[in-house]
C-alpha cells in the first residue's frame, strides 16, 4: 500500500533483430540493437541523472544531464541519444561526466526558485538531481537574469502551469505531440528567451485538450495538478480501470489516506499507467481529472422510498429500500404475472454486478426480462458481428492500429469520444498511414494538426448500407478483392457477389442517396481494398440508424472480401462507448442471450444454469427494453428495476420513456444521483462509483481490466451484494463472499472466460478473452486462421432507407453525438470542471442553413421533430453539410432526445438516434429566455404533466 | 554600343551601383549587370568593354565610381584601374568556385555554359552515379560550411541508403558575421549552386531539392529564384533533364532571421515549417534529414565546388591546397581591413598574406591587434600568429577553425574583454534554446564576464574567472550542437592572448 512508482527506462524500448552487448560501468547487458546506452544502463540497474528524457517520449537530447563516456568514442555523448552497439563500452560516472553533470545542475539552479513548491512537495525531479550531482552550491549568485518573476497560468481547472518552475526540457511540447497528437504546445522564444506556451495564450483558451500527458511528463513543479497542490501528495497507489468510455484506460488512483481512520481516502490523482494494456501511460480529460463527481455533494447515499411519485423522498434503511422494493415486485408479479418486471443492467458496472442482475432476473424474477442499454448504443455490433464473423465483438486489440496502413473510419469521432485511443490513430497516420472518414460532420480526424484525411466521404445520415454497398460494389467489380481468402474463409460467396454487382449498387447509382460523390467513393474503396492492412473502426454513427445491424453486417463483408480480417492492422472494430458496453453484453445482458451469447433457447445452454442455480430458466426471449415501454404503456409490464441509467435521458423520444414510466406501478432506481428516471421511481438504491468498486470491466478490445476498490463503498453496500439482497427479499436466495466468486462463476459456465480469475488478473494483467484451454493469456486478434462460426459469413445488405424523412415542415436532417470533455448524460462529467468547457449543449449548424433562417453563433433556436422541440444555443458551422444539424445530449436541461423518434434498428432496436427530422428556427422572445424548455408534441403527455407542457428539467434534490 | 559592366551584386548596389547603372544607360551606353568580382573597396566597380592590344576584349575597371561621372568614364578621363582580370588582388588569387563571379550576367545561362558552365553535370549524368560519389571523395573536398566533414563520404551514405524518396539540402543561411561569399556567389553566378546541387541529386538518387536562404539576402532570393526558373526553361531542371532520367525539383525556402537555422539539424526542422530547433544526432541528417529521408546536407560553397572537380577530374582538385585541406578556399575579408572582399586561394595561405598582403592591414591604418576567423564562434588570433598556414588541421591544432572562411580583422583599439562578452551575449540571443549549456550557460557567460570586467580585486576576478573556465568546460563538452560547443573558443582564445583587457595582469 505504497505510492507505485514505474519505473522509468528513459528512452522508448527499441524493437529489433538484432541485440548488442555493451559494458556499462563494468557490467555486461544485452539490448535490442539500436536501444540508449540510458535505457540499456537502467536495464542494468544504472540510473544515469536525466531530465528532458522519459521513456514515454522519443529521446531529445537536451538536458545533457546524461552526458557518458564511451571508450574509444570522441568527447561526451549524451546516453539518451546514443544507440548501443556490440561491444560498446560505456562509463557513467567518469570525473569528467560528474563535473559537466554538476555544472549544468548548477546552471539550472541559477535560474530555478531557491524555495520552489515542488521541493516541498516532492514531486520534482531536480531535487535528487541537486543532490546526486552535488550541485547544491550556485556560484553564478541569484542576482542574474531569471524567469522567476513570471506569472503562473492558472487558466485550466484541472492544473497549473508555473513558468518560474519551467527548466524548458520541452517534455510537455513532446507528450503533447508524440503522445496526444495535439500540438497545442509550443516553444516560444530564443535562447535563454526560450519558453514553453500553448501557443500563446493561456491554457484554456488555447488548443489545449487537458489529456493531462503534459502534466504527467512534465519533470517539475512547473505543470502541476491542482488536486496536488491543493491537497498534497499521495501517500499510495491503487490500480485500476477508468469507468468512462469502452477504451478502458488503466490508473493508478494515487491516493491520501485521512489521518482519521473513520474519514474516506482521497483521491489526490488520477494517474494513468504505463503498463495498462488499453492506454499505456495516456489519458484523457474524463479519466485523467474528471473523478470528482464520486465525491460530489449530489450524491444519494442512502436508501429512499416513496409512495407515489409525487410525494416527496423518504430516507430510510437498507434493510426497508431492499422489502419495500421486494414486496411491490412480488406483488406485481402475483396479480400481473411473472412476466410483469424485469430488470435493466448497466454498462456502467463490473461484470459481476450485471452478472448479478441478469441472474436475478432470471433466478428470481424468473423471466428474461433483461436487458442493457448497450440496446440503445451498440446492439446491431453483437447481432451484426456475430451473424457474420460468429462473436459479438471487436476483432483487435488496440495496438493493431500501429500496423494499420488505411483506417476507415465509419461514423466514429474518436478524438472527442475515444480520446486515448484517437491518440493512437493520429501517432499512426503521422507515420504515414492513410485515413478515410465516412462521417456527415467535418470531425477532428478529416483536418487536424498533421492529419489530413484521404478521403472524407460525408454520408447523408440514414444511407451508411447504400454508402458501405457501393464501397463493396467497386470492390469486386473492378476485380480487388481477395479471392483466395473469400473462398477459402467464407461463405454465401458467390450469392453475396452477384448481388453487390448489381448495378444499383454502383457509386453513379447511390450518390444520390448517399450524397458521395460516385468518383470519390471509388478512389476511397480501392484505397481500402488496395492497403496491404486495412482496419475498420465504427462507432454510433454506423449502429443507431434503422438499419444498424445490416450497416454492421456489410462493414463485415467489406473485411472479408478484401481479406483484412485475422492479423494484425486489419478487422472491424467497434469503438464502444460505455466502459462495460463489452462487458455487460458479454454478461447475458439481452434477454435472449445467456453469459457468454448464447441463445436462452438452447436446453444445454439453459441447462449449465438450471444445475448450478437451481432453478428453470425461461426458454423463450424476454423483453427489450422498447418493448418493457411498450408493455408498460399497455399495462402488462409494471416492474422496472434500473441500474445505473437514465433512461429518461439517454433514450429516444423522452416523453415515450416518461409515459412508460409513469404507467408502472414499481420503479426501482440504483443509481449514484437522483436523476431525470429517478423522478418517476418509487425505490432509490443509492449506487458505489468506480473507486468504490471491486471487479471487472471489459473494454471494446476485450480486455478484462481489473477495477479495484480505492475507498470502502460511500453507501455501506457494494451494488452486487444489493442485487444479492433483493434477489433473497424477493424469494430466492443469491449471496457472494466476494466479487472474485462471481467471476468464478462466470468463469466456470462460460466457455470465453473460462481461464478469467481475479487471481490471474492480479497476477498477470489484463487479458482480451476469449481466455481458455486454445488461449490460455487470452485472445489480442480474433479469427485468425479461421472464423470463430467457422466460415465467415457474407450477408446480402440491402438498402432499406429509413421512414424518417425531411419534408417541407421538417427539412433538416438532425444527428446526435459526444464531445470531449463531456460523457453520456452528463451525470458524472457536469458534476466535475468538465463543464468549463461544454456548459451547454449547442446545435451546430452550417452557415447556409443558418443564413435562411436568420441564425447566428449564439442565438437560441428552437429544434423541433415530428415528436417534439427544445430550445439550444446555435453554432453556425462549417463543420457541418449543409442539411445536417448537429447536438449532443449530455444536458438533461437541453432535452435532446425530446426531439429523437422511436425508430429503430430492424434486428435489435436500437433506436435510431442519428437520424431526426427536424426544423430549426431562431427562438421567439420568450423561448429565448427559457433555454432548454421542451415542448412534448403528445397532448395527452403534456396534459398529465403539472407545468402545463412545459416544463424546466433539472436534477430534483430532497432538501 | 559600347558596353559597361556595373555589378548587381547587393555590396555594389549598397554603395549606389543601380545608380550608376541607371545613369549609363540615360548616357545610351549598352548596361550588363555582373556579380561583383569580389574587391569591394572598390565598389561600385565599373568595367567598360574596349578592344585590347591583342584585339580581344578587355574589361576596363573605374572604381568607385559615382553618377556623376559617368561622362568622365565614358569619355575615357576618369581614371581607370587598367584591365580588371589582371588585376594583382585578382591574378593572386586562384579562383575555382568564383571563377564566374563577377564576370558573366549571373542569370546568362549561355554566358554560363561558354565559361564551362554544366560540364560538371554533363560529366556526371553520363557516368555512374556511385563514381561521382566516388569523384567527390577523391577530390578531398570537405564541408566548406565549418564541420569540414568529407563531403563524399556524406554523399555515400546518402547514396546507399534506402529511401523512398531522398532531399538535397543547401545551407545558404550565411549567418556568421564577416562572411559573405554564399551570398555573392548565389548573386553573382547561381547556376552554379543550381548545377552543384543536380550533380549531387544525380549522385545520391535525391529528387527533390531545397535551398534554404536567409531572408536578409533578397537579392540573393531573387537570383536564384530566376535561375531556377530558367534553369527548368532550359531542361536543366525539373522531369527528364537534358534528356537523362535525371528528375530533380528545386525550391527556395526562405529563413526568419534565425542563426541557429544555419546548424544543418536546425535548418531542417525549418526547412519542415517547425521552430528551428537542433536536433540530436544520431540520427544523421544523412540517413533521417528532411521529412526523416536520407538528405544531403551541404554548404553553398561545397556544392557550388562540385561542378569544376566533376568537369576537371579530382586529382586536379585534390593536387592544391595542403595536408588534409585540399582544394581552394574562398575567404572573406572584413572588419576592420582596408581591401575587404573575397579572397579565393589555395589552402595553406597564411594570415598574414590575407590581411596584410591582401587585405592592406587595417582601415584605420592602425596596427592589427586580432582577427576572428571562422565568424562569431570563432577564435581570435594574434598577430605572433600570423605565420599560420590556414587550413582544417593546423588550424585546429591552435584552438581555432577555418569555419566558414570568415576574416574579421581588428585594430589595436579593440576590447577582447567586450569581444568575450560579445561572443556569450550572442550565443543568448541566437541559442535555439533547447540544450541547457547553450540556453543558460551562454547568459551566465555574459554575467560572469561582467564580473571579471568589474571585478573589484583579484580575488573576485579569480573566482570569476574559475567560474567561466568552468562554465565554458560545461559548454564546449555539454552543449548540443557547435553552437554552445564553440560559444567559448572566442572566449578563451580573448582571454588567452589578450589577459590584460579582462583585468588579469601576467602574474595573476
Amino acid at each position: 500500500m505504497t505510492l507505485i512508482h514505474e519505473p522509468d527506462y528513459g528512452t522508448p524500448p527499441v524493437e529489433s533483430a538484432t541485440t548488442a552487448r555493451v559494458t556499462i560501468d563494468g557490467r555486461e547487458v544485452t539490448v535490442p540493437a539500436g536501444t540508449s546506452v540510458m535505457r540499456a544502463a537502467k536495464e542494468a540497474g544504472i540510473d544515469i541523472p536525466k531530465l528532458c528524457a522519459t521513456d514515454s517520449l522519443k529521446a531529445f537530447g537536451s538536458c545533457r544531464l546524461c552526458l557518458v563516456e564511451v571508450e574509444g568514442g570522441r568527447g561526451t555523448p549524451a546516453s539518451c541519444t546514443t544507440p548501443c552497439t556490440d561491444g560498446m563500452v560505456v562509463s557513467t560516472q567518469t570525473e569528467q561526466v560528474r563535473g559537466l553533470r554538476r555544472g549544468i545542475m548548477e546552471l539550472y539552479l541559477s535560474d530555478h526558485p531557491e524555495d520552489c513548491a515542488g521541493c516541498e512537495r516532492g514531486n520534482c525531479e531536480m531535487q535528487e538531481l541537486a543532490v546526486t550531482t552535488g550541485a547544491a552550491e550556485v556560484r553564478y549568485g541569484r542576482g542574474g537574469a531569471s524567469h522567476l518573476d513570471e506569472a503562473p497560468d492558472l487558466s485550466n481547472p484541472y492544473f497549473a502551469y508555473d513558468p518560474k518552475a519551467c527548466i524548458a526540457c520541452s517534455r510537455c511540447v513532446r507528450a503533447c505531440g508524440e503522445i496526444q497528437g495535439t500540438f497545442a504546445l509550443t516553444v516560444e522564444g530564443r535562447g535563454f528567451e526560450s519558453r514553453i506556451t500553448p501557443g500563446g495564450t493561456s491554457f484554456l483558451d488555447s488548443e489545449c485538450v487537458s489529456c493531462g500527458a503534459c502534466v504527467q511528463a512534465c519533470p517539475t513543479d512547473a505543470l502541476t495538478e491542482a488536486s496536488i497542490i491543493s491537497l498534497g501528495m499521495p501517500t499510495r497507489s491503487v490500480i485500476t480501470t477508468c469507468a468512462y468510455c469502452g477504451v478502458g484506460c488503466s490508473f493508478k488512483a494515487e491516493v491520501k489516506d485521512s489521518a482519521d481512520p473513520s474519514a474516506p481516502p482521497e483521491v489526490v490523482r488520477m494517474m494513468p499507467l504505463k503498463d495498462g494494456g488499453a492506454n499505456e501511460g495516456h489519458s484523457c480529460v474524463k479519466g485523467r481529472f474528471a473523478y470528482g463527481y464520486a465525491s460530489h455533494s449530489d450524491r444519494q447515499l442512502q436508501p429512499m422510498v416513496r409512495e407515489s411519485i409525487d410525494d416527496e423522498w423518504r430516507v430510510v434503511s437498507w434493510e426497508e429500500a431492499i422489502a419495500t422494493a421486494a414486496r411491490g415486485f412480488t406483488a406485481i408479479q402475483a396479480t400481473y404475472g411473472v412476466g410483469a418486471i424485469g430488470g435493466i443492467s448497466s454498462s456502467r458496472c463490473t461484470n459481476e454486478e450485471v452478472y448479478v442482475v441478469q441472474k436475478m432476473v432470471r433466478a428470481a424474477f424468473r423471466n428474461n426480462n433483461v436487458d442493457t442499454c448497450a440496446r440503445v448504443c451498440h446492439s446491431p455490433t453483437g447481432y451484426g458481428l456475430n451473424q457474420t464473423f460468429g462473436t459479438s465483438a471487436g476483432t483487435q486489440d488496440f495496438a493493431s492500429v500501429e500496423e494499420a496502413d488505411v483506417m476507415l473510419l465509419i461514423g466514429a469521432n474518436p478524438t472527442d469520444a475515444h480520446p486515448v485511443f484517437a491518440s493512437r490513430m493520429k501517432k499512426r497516420l503521422r507515420e504515414g498511414a492513410q485515413i478515410i472518414v465516412a462521417d456527415p460532420r467535418r470531425i477532428d480526424l478529416v483536418r487536424s494538426p498533421h492529419v489530413e484525411a484521404a478521403h472524407h466521404l460525408q454520408v447523408r445520415p440514414g444511407t451508411n448500407v447504400a454508402f458501405v454497398n457501393a464501397m463493396a460494389h467497386v470492390i469486386v467489380t473492378e476485380g480487388l478483392l481477395d479471392k483466395e481468402f473469400l473462398y477459402d474463409r467464407c461463405e454465401d460467396v458467390d450469392p453475396y457477389l452477384s448481388f453487390i454487382s448489381l448495378p444499383e449498387h454502383a457509386p453513379e447509382a447511390t450518390e444520390d442517396i448517399t450524397g458521395i460523390p460516385a468518383e470519390e467513393l471509388r478512389s476511397a474503396a480501392r484505397l481500402y481494398a488496395m492497403a496491404p492492412n486495412a482496419a475498420i473502426y465504427y462507432g454510433l454513427g454506423v449502429t443507431e440508424h434503422s438499419q444498424g445491424s445490416t450497416m454492421v453486417m456489410g462493414m463485415a463483408n467489406l473485411a472479408m472480401i478484401t481479406g483484412n480480417i485475422g492479423r494484425e492492422g486489419v478487422g472491424v472494430n467497434p469503438l464502444r462507448g460505455q466502459n462495460n458496453v463489452q462487458g455487460s453484453c458479454d454478461m447475458g445482458s439481452f434477454p435472449h442471450e445467456l453469459p457468454g451469447y448464447r441463445h436462452v433457447g438452447i436446453p444445454e445452454v439453459r441447462s449449465i444454469y438450471e444445475d448450478l442455480w437451481g432453478v428453470p430458466i425461461q426458454p423463450e426471449p424476454g423483453l427489450r427494453i422498447p418493448n418493457m415501454f411498450d408493455s408498460a404503456i399497455g399495462g402488462s409490464f409494471r416492474g422496472l428495476y434500473v441500474q445505473g441509467e437514465d433512461i429518461a435521458q439517454s433514450d429516444p423520444n423522452t416523453q415515450h420513456v416518461e409515459k412508460a414510466l409513469r404507467s408502472m406501478d414499481l420503479v426501482v432506481v440504483q443509481d449514484l444521483f437522483l436523476n431525470e428516471t429517478s423522478r418517476f421511481a418509487h425505490v432509490f438504491l443509492p449506487g458505489t462509483s468506480f473507486l468504490e468498486k471491486d471487479g471487472t470491466f471489459t473494454n471494446a478490445e476485450r480486455r478484462i481490466n481489473r477495477v479495484r476498490p480505492v475507498m470502502p463503498s460511500r453507501v455501506g453496500k457494494d451494488e452486487w451484494q444489493i442485487t444479492c439482497e433483493l434477489a433473497t427479499a424477493v424469494g430466492y436466495p443469491m449471496s457472494y463472499a466476494s466479487p472474485a466468486e462471481i467471476m468464478d462463476e462466470i468463469a466456470a459456465t462460460t466457455p470465453t472466460f473460462a481461464g478469467v480469475s481475479f487471481a490471474r488478473l492480479d497476477a498477470e494483467g489484463s487479458m482480451q478473452w476469449p481466455v481458455n484451454a486454445a488461449a490460455p493469456h487470452g485472445t489480442p486478434t480474433m479469427h485468425v486462421g479461421s472464423f470463430v462460426r467457422g466460415l465467415g459469413r457474407l450477408i446480402e445488405t440491402v438498402y432499406v432507407p429509413t421512414t424518417e424523412t425531411t419534408n417541407r415542415r421538417f427539412p433538416l436532417v438532425l444527428t446526435t453525438g459526444r464531445i470531449l470533455s463531456q460523457y453520456n448524460v452528463g451525470a458524472q462529467t457536469r458534476r466535475t470542471d468538465n463543464s468549463t468547457w461544454h456548459p451547454e449543449d449547442i446545435l451546430e449548424i452550417h452557415p447556409s442553413d443558418a443564413l435562411m433562417r436568420g441564425i447566428s453563433t449564439g442565438d437560441i433556436v428552437s429544434l423541433a421533430s415530428r415528436v417534439g422541440s427544445t430550445t439550444l444555443r446555435a453554432l453556425v458551422s462549417e463543420r457541418m453539410p449543409a442539411g445536417v444539424v448537429y447536438t449532443t445530449f449530455h444536458h438533461p436541461i437541453t432535452g435532446a432526445n425530446v426531439v429523437t423518434t422511436d425508430n429503430s434498428d430492424w434486428a435489435t432496436n436500437c433506436p435510431e438516434y442519428k437520424v431526426t427530422a427536424v426544423q430549426v428556427a431562431v427562438a421567439n422572445a420568450s423561448d429565448a429566455a427559457h433555454i432548454g424548455e421542451v415542448v412534448m408534441a403528445d397532448p395527452a403527455d403534456s396534459a398529465q404533466s403539472a407545468h402545463d407542457g412545459r416544463r424546466r428539467r433539472r436534477d430534483r434534490v430532497p432538501s | 554600343m559600347t558596353t559597361v559592366w556595373v555589378p548587381c551584386d547587393a555590396a555594389a548596389v549598397s554603395v549606389g551601383a543601380d545608380d550608376v547603372a541607371a545613369a549609363f544607360e540615360a548616357a545610351g551606353v549598352m548596361v550588363r549587370r555582373n556579380g561583383s568580382r569580389g574587391m569591394l573597396w572598390l565598389e561600385p566597380l565599373v568595367e567598360v568593354e574596349q578592344v585590347g592590344p591583342d584585339g580581344t576584349i578587355q574589361r576596363i575597371g573605374y572604381a568607385g565610381v559615382a553618377p556623376d561621372q559617368v561622362p568622365a568614364v565614358l569619355d575615357g578621363t576618369a581614371e581607370s584601374i587598367g584591365p580588371v582580370d589582371d588585376h594583382e588582388w585578382l591574378t593572386r588569387q586562384h579562383r575555382v568556385t568564383f571563377a564566374r563571379v563577377g564576370v558573366i550576367e549571373p542569370t546568362d545561362i549561355a554566358a554560363y555554359q561558354q565559361r564551362g558552365g554544366f560540364a560538371g553535370l554533363r560529366h556526371a549524368l553520363a557516368q555512374d552515379p556511385a563514381k561521382t560519389v566516388q569523384d567527390v571523395t577523391d577530390s578531398g573536398l570537405r564541408g566548406r560550411g565549418g564541420a569540414g566533414f568529407p563531403t563524399g563520404i556524406k554523399w555515400e551514405t546518402v547514396r546507399t541508403a534506402t529511401s523512398d524518396l531522398k532531399f538535397v539540402c543547401c545551407n545558404a543561411d550565411e549567418g556568421d558575421s564577416g562572411t559573405f561569399a554564399d551570398r555573392m556567389l548565389i548573386e553573382g553566378d547561381p547556376f552554379t549552386l543550381i548545377e552543384g546541387m543536380t550533380i549531387a541529386a544525380r549522385a545520391v538518387g535525391a529528387s527533390e531539392g531545397y535551398v534554404y536562404l536567409r531572408s536578409e539576402y533578397p537579392h540573393a532570393v531573387a537570383t536564384l529564384r530566376r535561375a531556377i526558373d530558367i534553369a527548368y526553361a532550359h531542361g536543366w531542371l525539373g522531369e527528364r533533364i537534358q534528356g537523362s532520367d535525371l528528375t530533380f525539383d528545386l525550391h527556395v525556402r526562405v529563413g526568419a532571421g534565425a542563426y541557429i537555422c544555419g546548424e544543418e539539424t536546425s535548418m531542417l526542422d525549418s526547412l519542415e515549417g517547425k521552430r528551428g530547433e537542433v536536433r540530436a544526432k544520431p540520427p544523421i541528417p544523412a540517413l533521417e534529414g528532411l521529412f526523416g529521408r536520407p538528405t544531403i546536407v551541404n554548404n553553398v560553397m561545397s556544392l557550388a565546388t562540385v561542378p569544376a572537380i566533376l568537369a576537371n577530374g579530382p586529382q586536379w582538385y585534390a593536387s592544391l591546397g595542403f595536408e588534409r585541406s585540399l582544394g581552394t578556399s574562398v575567404f572573406q575579408l572584413a572588419g576592420n581591413i582596408s581591401q575587404g572582399g573575397i579572397v579565393e586561394l589555395e589552402f595553406g595561405v597564411t594570415i598574414g598574406d590575407l590581411v596584410d598582403g591582401f587585405g592592406g592591414g587595417t582601415l584605420t591604418g592602425r596596427p592589427i591587434k586580432a582577427v576572428q576567423i571562422g565568424g562569431p564562434l570563432g577564435a581570435y588570433l594574434s598577430p605572433e600568429q600570423f605565420d599560420l598556414e590556414l587550413g582544417y588541421e593546423s588550424l585546429a591544432a591552435a584552438d581555432a577553425m577555418v569555419g566558414h572562411g570568415g576574416v574579421v580583422v581588428f585594430d589595436d583599439t579593440m576590447d577582447a574583454a567586450a569581444m568575450a562578452r560579445f561572443a556569450m551575449e550572442f550565443c543568448a540571443k541566437e541559442s535555439c534554446g533547447k540544450c541547457t549549456p547553450c540556453r543558460i550557460g551562454s547568459t551566465r557567460g555574459v554575467e560572469v564576464i561582467d564580473r571579471i570586467i568589474g571585478a573589484p580585486d583579484d580575488g573576485v576576478r579569480r573566482t570569476q574567472l574559475t567560474l567561466l573556465d568552468d562554465l565554458c568546460t560545461t559548454m564546449t563538452k555539454g552543449s548540443l550542437c557547435a553552437m554552445g560547443g564553440l560559444t567559448p573558443m572566442p572566449v578563451r582564445s580573448a582571454l588567452k592572448h589578450f589577459p590584460e583587457d579582462f583585468g588579469v595582469m601576467e602574474e595573476s
